[in-house]
């Protein structure tokens, strides 16, 4: 089945136990014991090890690869080239994009070679696969494989990628453009500026980041002669939406393929596509005829997980004298790496240019982007891709603007936000608000943040010799889009199945989903099971990606819930011995209406399996199953606020408060939806801080390779959040459910920069880059250190 | 050269048979089957493997196997009893305090080895005592509550069973 989204009933999903509730996760009891079941938990019998040899150079050519010494090493079985790639005609991975740039050209897709032949583009390209009995002989023949290279000239930024003398890495993109793109209305936006009485221009870089679940990536996989089929065990977001690129790549049919995902230690993204590593071992096994086994350490995640973000962008925005925004502008340059990935070129572009406006209303808007080839691992799709970068932008324009203005940062932000009345409102990038009170949560925030309070905090710093910073940034982000197919089958005794295609890498999926199925269909969620994660019950689709889940699979539950009470009422009605229009259900019974007589859900689903009770014989057993594919995004949205403390004699920096307003409609599990945020928070915070992936700009090779290298926020570096939710139930969707999972970094990363920036002005700084590391604050405090301390602003305030 | 160990592993004595370079990480997951030590990097960064070594919080991903020869060894595994969760167990589930669980136990092991140093610690202990154990989900912000939480229903059960004081051992 397939719905309209208008044409659905409405349902009010707050009055009805158990949608709303904090019920506890039904997956920690055996996660807090110590028996998940992660990748490299699993072993099957007589298995092998695979280990990946990577090339050293972030670009170069291949004159020979020798593997003889290799594979005469003990306990060697297998040391396999793309020479066998080619014999065994496996071809490389191709997630192909589509969008489209300026002239209409599609964006050039490299494909990824699983093995390089006769060129490696980045630092842990695949070069060799070698399969052992042990993991240690594999480690010990992986020094014998010989790869004669020939250094081929580097690029890693895509400023330096864009110069006429930077080497080109694809004849097929000239200039190393995987893609120009642009959309907006050039002129209208040209006349807008021309006419403003004060534009600010920005150059804002958005750091390059890994997602860094602490599970790394892995792939177990076994080949079974007799039926002529893979079955794979790795870590996913929706095992279903992997079948298609590996069964092409491997020159089978997607029957061919079995992907079982088990418990996944944190995703972000970055697990929702096929890799090289998914087609090599599937590919091992049915070589070696022996289950093989890979496990990624970290250091290999560093360099073979896709990374995020990787933008400069130049940014404009128009105002008129009183302060309303006439026009924004960017021109953008994404850094793609070496190959192009399914979402790469979509995520500068089409994906996150419908943030560009932000809350606000701008008449006119501009965006261009060039999508940028370089010797650097390839980016993918990590937590928001693209929403969070845009968010960032219209932020850190808005707050300068304030600040060049002389108004009042939530000022002009009132000013200028689209108000509930306007809605709906298009906003011309892709968006339609539906809902939401954009002023409101920022007033909701201010008051939680203590506003009013901040400049006697501040004074109290200056007089500690440090630097006080308030800052906050309004978000919203289009979610719920695509699909996830669900499936609802109740066995005989009463107990419901529920498959989604969707998968849980700590969102508590097996809970949700039982709180919504329970509350649609009136049965204990202890009753209710929910399986993910295999893809021969699920079938192909959509996995869990772009914060989505919580709204199509919350619907398509609900959807198919009906379909079972539609069915229902036709066992009920030949039960009751009454006419199948006047059965009524509630809260799991079904009545004939105006008499006392009725039947509970479960004693239906037990006649359900008995042929002779059921109105038609050939159906039996109660299921439903549904495509609930939204038509329409849901748009969850907030105020951030951050106070941070300097100390300039240092660079360090303390975040010193943090609270969060945040929109999400009908939270189906409160408390759920609040350590999404909580998590995402951590993530923008650790983007705006601490984390950056940095290349060597003349050998290409990642500095920042191991956590000793690549700071990840721990515990003493964050403050714990102040949180509130505002609710206002989507109008997109039913339930009236908005997405969570990526909101929090989407806002955390300009609300911090905004505090910081504030703190800095009395020294004239207008934008501070990320990641904000206590060197780059420290050059930047120079001028308090020089004598216009902290202090000195104060007596200065107080004179 | 392999060399003999015999240890006491969550109550029951073992023995095992292990190579000088084995790592204890790697003795708990292949030798005897316990997976919920995690190993989550190459570095000793991210405490996803952190048991306790008689009595104390120790990275297994960091020390031989055949350094615990003779020791007492606990793990993750060990913490429940009688299908009933520990009461740090039980505080992680109460308050949320873990997403995908991958960290969940070697952050568990560490707040036990807390406790006994900090029977009630504030927020600011929590957090620094936690600068060896990564968390990439929760943001640490449930994690810190339910290891405060943690802590007091366990001085609870302490005054219930009339135990003495679990710190006095410390030196």
């Amino acid at each position: 089945m397939n719905s309209e989204d208008e044409a659905s009933p409405k349902i009010d999903a707050r009055t009805r136990s158990p949608i709303g509730v904090s019920i506890l996760r039904r997956e920690d009891i055996a996660l807090t014991t110590g028996r998940g079941r992660f990748i490299e938990d699993i072993d099957r019998a007589h298995q092998a090890h695979a280990l990946i040899v990577r090339s050293p150079y972030a670009h170069a050519r291949i004159l020979s690869i020798d593997t003889s010494e290799a594979m005469a090493c003990p306990g060697v079985i297998e040391v396999l080239t793309w020479r066998d790639l080619a014999e065994d005609g496996i071809g490389p991975l191709v997630d192909e994009n589509h969008v489209r740039g300026r002239g209409g050209e599609r964006s050039v897709n490299t494909g990824h070679p699983l093995l390089a032949k006769d060129r490696v583009m980045f630092s842990g390209d695949p070069v060799a696969l070698i399969v052992a009995e042990r993991l240690s002989d594999a480690l010990d023949a992986a020094e014998c494989v010989l790869v004669d290279y020939e250094e081929l000239p580097v690029v890693v930024d895509a400023s330096a990628a864009r110069e006429s003398d930077a080497p080109c890495l694809w004849p097929q993109a000239p200039g190393n453009l995987a893609l120009d793109w642009e959309a907006g209305d050039p002129e209208a936006t040209q006349e807008a500026f021309a006419k403003a009485a004060h534009r600010t221009s920005l150059r804002i870089v958005n750091n390059r980041v890994i997602a860094a679940p602490m599970e790394n990536r892995g792939v177990i996989a076994e080949f079974d002669e007799s039926r002529g089929r893979y079955t794979i065990f790795t870590p996913t977001q929706g095992a279903g939406a992997l079948l298609e690129s590996i069964a092409r790549s491997l020159g089978v049919g997607s029957a061919s393929i079995h992907i079982i995902t088990d418990d996944v230690g944190g995703a972000f993204g970055i697990k929702i596509r096929s890799y090289p590593e998914h087609v090599l071992i599937a590919w091992a096994a049915k070589r070696c005829a022996r289950p093989v086994k890979w496990i990624a350490q970290r250091t290999e995640s560093f360099i073979s997980d896709g990374q995020g973000r990787d933008h400069l962008t130049f940014a404009e925005l128009a105002l008129d004298r009183e302060g309303r925004f006439l026009a924004v502008r960017t021109r953008t340059l994404s850094n793609i790496g070496a190959y192009t990935t399914a979402e790469s070129p979509t995520i500068p572009t089409v994906g996150g240019v419908r943030c560009l406006t932000g809350v606000y209303r701008i008449p006119a808007w501009h965006a261009r982007t060039e999508v940028i080839f370089t010797n650097t691992v390839p980016v993918h799709a990590y937590r928001g891709a693209g929403k969070p970068e845009y968010n960032h932008v219209i932020e850190r324009l808005v707050d300068a603007a304030a600040r060049e203005t002389g108004h009042d940062p939530a000022d002009l932000r009132r000013r200028n936000v689209v108000r509930p009345e306007d809605m709906p409102f298009s906003t011309g990038t892709g968006i339609e608000f539906d809902s939401g009170e954009f002023a409101t949560n920022m007033d909701d925030a201010l008051l939680l943040a203590d506003r009013e309070g901040f400049d006697r905090r501040r004074r109290q710093a200056h007089r500690r010799g440090r630097l006080r910073g308030f800052g906050f940034a309004l978000f919203q982000e289009p979610d719920g889009f695509l699909d996830n197919r669900v499936s609802l089958v109740f066995q005989p005794n009463g107990d419901l199945r529920i498959s989604l295609t969707g998968q849980g890498a700590g969102h508590g999926h097996a809970t949700t989903f039982a709180q919504v199925a329970g509350d649609r269909l009136g049965i204990p969620i202890e009753s209710v099971h929910v399986l993910q994660g295999d893809s021969d019950l699920i079938g192909p689709g959509q996995g869990t990606g772009g914060s989505r889940t919580a709204t199509v699979a919350a619907m398509g539950v609900t959807l198919a819930a009906q379909a079972i009470i539609e069915r229902g009422k036709r066992i009920a009605a030949r039960a009751l011995s009454a006419p199948e229009e006047e059965i009524h259900f509630s809260d799991g019974v079904f009545t004939a209406i105006g008499t006392n007589r009725s039947i509970a859900l479960p004693d239906v689903v037990y006649a359900s399996f008995k042929a002779d009770t059921l109105p038609d014989s050939n159906e039996i057993g109660l299921q439903a199953t549904s495509h609930y594919h939204a038509k329409k995004y849901n748009y969850p949205c907030g105020c951030h606020v951050c106070e941070v403390e300097i100390d300039p004699q240092t660079g360090e920096l303390e975040i010193v408060r943090y609270s969060a307003v945040n929109d999400h409609g009908v939270a189906i599990n409160p408390m759920l939806v609040e350590g999404q945020v909580h998590g995402g928070i951590a993530q923008g915070l650790g983007q705006a801080l601490f984390e950056n992936v940095v290349y060597d700009p003349d050998s290409g090779q990642i500095l920042s390779g191991s956590f000793m290298d690549y700071t990840l926020p721990r515990a003493d570096d964050l403050p714990s959040f102040r949180f509130r939710r505002n609710c206002v139930p989507a109008r997109t969707n039913p339930l009236g459910v908005k997405g969570v999972g990526e909101s929090g970094c989407t806002a955390a990363c300009p609300t911090v920069i905004n505090a910081i920036v504030d703190a800095l002005a009395p020294f004239k700084v207008e934008h501070i880059d990320m990641p904000v590391t206590p060197e780059r604050l420290w050059k930047a405090c120079a001028p308090a250190r020089a004598g216009a301390g902290p202090s000195a602003i104060s007596s200065k305030e107080r004179a | 050269m392999s060399i003999d160990i015999s240890l006491d592993l969550n109550g029951d004595a073992v023995s095992a048979t292990v190579e000088e370079r084995t790592l204890l990480a790697s003795l708990l997951r292949d030798r005897f089957r316990l997976t919920g030590t995690h190993i989550g990097c190459d570095t000793s960064q991210c405490g996803a493997c952190v048991v306790h070594v008689d009595g104390r919080s120790v990275k297994s991903c960091a020390m031989l196997a055949v350094q615990v020869d003779g020791c007492e060894v606990r793990t993750i595994e060990g913490l429940a009893s009688d299908g009933v969760l520990h009461p740090m167990q039980q505080a992680f589930q109460d308050h949320h305090g873990l997403q995908c669980g991958f960290c969940t136990p070697g952050m568990i092991m560490s707040a036990l080895d807390l406790v006994r140093h900090h029977p009630q610690p504030d927020e600011a202990t929590v957090r620094r005592w936690l600068e060896g154990n990564l968390c990439r989900c929760t943001g640490y912000h449930n994690i810190v509550k339910a290891i405060i939480a943690g802590a007091k229903e366990m001085q609870k059960e302490m005054q219930k069973a009339d135990r003495p004081d679990p710190t006095a051992a410390i030196d």
